[in-house]
């Protein structure tokens, strides 16, 4: 059975990002053939050569001013395995979609240019790659071509990234000298850096694990929706619905329903079956970490939407108050006091920023003093909120540690937050 | 704890929980959510979805069709069947009425695809319809590759691609203001081949149109369209008889049919994983009219 990798590309403007992606679906047979004669017919109509921007910047403006705007998610499959691909602007203006696309994916290609190296959006690429835990990070030096496959050129901003993203506590990254316009080492093995000897983009993507399995982690379930079919069949039945976000639930697990903190066990989990003409539920023995079901509970307790079911051994308890890193994604800037909705797994909740500890400094990648937060700075903050959270450390779980911050006025995202652990480090 | 195993979630069983975890927001954050259900092949897969999630109970939204008035027949009767045998409630709006009434005039090609989203948001503001469901997937067309799951809509239904909220982790953000609306996409990261890959492992029925057979047709525009009420052939244009079926049902005066012996799912998937051309580049001539159609058809509210 095929498995799903979602993967998330990052770059300044003109490194060629939409030009890799489109060598890359190109390269895998993704792109077909009235994709390739409309693409053939705008280029033409505009004078030039086959241009594999074409093929995924699909908005007018885009188009009319040779940029990618927001994130466009491309679908391709090789023998191994089905690709989800977010590509991210590069345009600092939209810092914003790479958060956006490396929040949900398994590899981030951060791309740099061969004849520029690192530039200050590299470093916000990879800063942002690190804070969010994207497990692999892929180095595309590319345009490799216009600089004469020069080894050297490579293994200095090789070098130079790879400093960086220790720095960040990026573990797995992998470098590899491209040219999308090319085709060197995207699919294909390049005869032109036959200095390199590591894998290509593909074989990169076809090999990476996926997030880390979670299934083995203490039982984390939020409780999206409850089920009450009120039917002669099922005069009696209360399912509490969700996605098991971390963690195996099995039946007879002792847990512990958050915020109101009462022990009970799980009386049933239910896999729905549906007919043509039937809507029924079937048992089944456990769900693991990513499955949408249904349980039900030994106790009639009081569990709603915003509930979170846990492993009784290994309850989070509840807080009020959060130290956490943020995303800052709004023109307007944050200031100490801003009152803001915070939505947590299924709970939004008022909140307070009570303090703004710092902003990193891209430059040092240091925490410096900030007094407010401007758009696409990424900061350290406190809240205050209206209810109790089960939250953890976005270190130990991505679900239960990651937040939005949203305006109550117009409902605008605002931050992406990601709960800090007790060290309070920043990346 | 156990000794460490490696679960593997298989993409399909993925693509299905992410389905569900959408529905189950929108029930519990909207107070008036509508399925967009047009007995197309995607609307189809996103009821049986939307009736996982919320099993053993009912599917607590109602179905609105947007009817162009140039229906396949057996799509129609599927709808009608689906509705009665599930008791579910449906509303049609047609876009016959407003072009009876003047609201509307008949464009020139004759083609009614494009005269839906009128009859759309105002079924949308007369029911207070808060969350809109549709069944676009992001591979079908560039400018839905842009899309959202969650989309938010302004007070005149227009989609603002240069301005949309950031989406993050599972997060959903459904937050509007009176008088906005929402359009949710749980299919947005399905394929057309997971789709049939799905409808065969679920063994879900479809319209028999999505399966071989033969039907009289001509060749406009390298599609196959077929002789009926809403298409006739033009001059030089000649009719065969031919089996064939439909990747996509829309308007029928302007979805094209595809030469196939498929008569299963199976044989679908087959197909499709073989098929050098798009679904809608094979069969949907209202999105050849420029090279941005379906953004702009997108921005003044369409599906």
């Amino acid at each position: 059975m095929s498995t799903l990798l979602r993967l998330a590309t990052a770059g300044s403007v003109d490194d060629g990002k939409s030009t890799l992606v489109g060598r890359l679906l190109h390269d895998c047979k993704a792109i077909l053939a009235d994709q390739i004669a409309h693409v053939k017919t705008v280029s033409e109509a505009r004078g030039g050569d086959f241009d594999f921007a074409l093929l995924t910047d699909g908005l007018r403006a885009e188009r009319e001013q040779g940029i990618t705007i927001d994130v466009a998610y491309r679908y391709f499959a090789t023998e191994k395995r089905s690709f989800i691909l977010a590509d991210c602007p590069g345009h600092v203006q939209y810092t914003r979609n790479t958060v956006t696309g490396a929040s949900t994916a398994d590899v981030v290609i951060i791309l740099v240019d061969a004849r520029h190296g690192v530039l200050e959006q590299t470093r916000r690429h990879l800063a942002v790659a690190g804070l969010l835990r994207v497990p692999h990070v892929v180095l595309a030096v590319n345009k490799i071509d216009l600089v004469g496959y020069d080894e050297a050129v490579f293994t200095k901003i090789a070098k130079d990234v790879g400093e960086v993203a220790d720095q960040l506590g990026i573990a797995d990254l992998q470098a590899i000298p491209v040219s999308a316009l090319v085709g060197d080492n995207v699919v294909e093995h390049s005869a032109d850096t036959s200095w390199y000897d590591g894998p290509t983009l593909l074989e990169v993507l076809e090999n990476a694990n996926g997030r880390t399995d979670t299934s083995n982690q203490p039982l984390r379930f939020p409780v999206q929706y409850v089920i009450r079919p009120q039917t002669e069949e099922y005069r009696d039945y209360r399912g509490y619905t969700g996605t098991v976000a971390s963690g195996t639930v099995t039946v007879g697990d002792p847990v512990i329903v958050l915020p109101a903190g009462r022990r009970t066990s799980i009386a049933g989990i239910d896999r729905p079956v549906v007919t043509a003409t039937s809507t029924a539920v079937v048992e089944r023995p456990s769900a693991i970490a990513g499955e949408a079901v249904t349980v039900r509970l030994a106790d009639d307790i009081d569990v709603a939407r915003g509930s979170v079911i846990v492993a009784a051994e290994h309850s989070p308890g509840t807080r009020r108050e959060l130290a956490a890193t943020i995303s800052w994604l709004s023109d307007r800037p944050l200031t100490v006091g801003a009152r803001v909705l915070i939505k947590h797994t299924t709970t939004t909740a008022q909140a307070i920023v009570t303090k703004i500890t710092g902003a990193l400094d891209l430059d040092t990648l240091g925490v410096i003093d900030a007094a407010e937060l401007d758009l696409n700075d990424i900061g350290k903050v406190q809240l205050k909120i209206a209810a109790p959270l089960a939250a953890d450390p976005y270190s130990s779980n991505a679900i239960t540690g990651s937040f939005l911050l949203i305006d109550a006025h117009d409902g605008w995202t605002l931050a992406a937050g990601m709960i800090d652990d007790e060290e309070g480090e920043l990346l | 704890m156990t000794a460490p195993v490696i679960n593997t979630v298989t993409e399909l069983d993925a693509l299905e929980s992410e389905s569900i975890f959408v529905f189950r927001e929108v029930a519990a954050e909207f107070e008036r959510p509508v399925i967009l259900f047009s007995g197309g092949k995607d609307s189809i897969v996103m009821l049986h979805l939307a009736r996982k999630a919320f099993s053993p109970a009912g599917v607590p939204f109602t179905l609105l069709h947007v009817d162009t008035g140039h229906n396949f027949p057996e799509v129609l009767a599927y709808r009608d069947a689906v509705v009665e045998q599930l008791g579910l409630r449906l509303e049609v709006a047609k876009v016959e009425d407003y072009i009876a009434d003047g609201r509307l005039r008949e464009r020139t090609d004759g083609t009614r695809n494009q005269l839906q989203t009128i009859p759309l948001l105002d079924a949308i503001n007369a029911h207070r319809f808060d969350a809109v469901f549709g069944g676009g997937r992001r591979d079908e067309e560039r400018a839905r590759a842009k899309e959202r799951i969650f989309s938010l809509r302004d007070e005149f239904g227009q989609w603002d691609p240069r301005n949309q909220r950031p989406e993050l982790w599972s997060l959903y953000n459904g937050r509007h203001r009176p008088g906005e609306h929402v359009r949710v996409f749980p299919l947005s990261n399905w394929t057309e081949l997971d789709i049939w890959n799905y409808i065969e492992r679920e063994q879900i029925p479809l319209p028999s149109i999505y399966y071989a057979h033969e039907r009289d047709v001509f060749e406009r525009d390298g599609m196959l369209l077929a002789v009926g009420p809403y298409s006739q052939p033009r001059d030089g244009e000649t009719v065969a008889r031919r089996t064939v079926r439909y990747r996509t049902v829309g308007d029928m005066s302007c979805t094209g049919a595809v030469a196939s012996g498929a008569t299963s799912a199976a044989e679908v998937v087959i197909e499709v994983a073989a098929s050098e051309i798009t679904e809608r580049g094979a069969t949907r001539a209202d999105d050849r009219a420029s090279e941005a159609a379906m953004e702009d058809r997108k921005r003044e509210g369409y599906f």
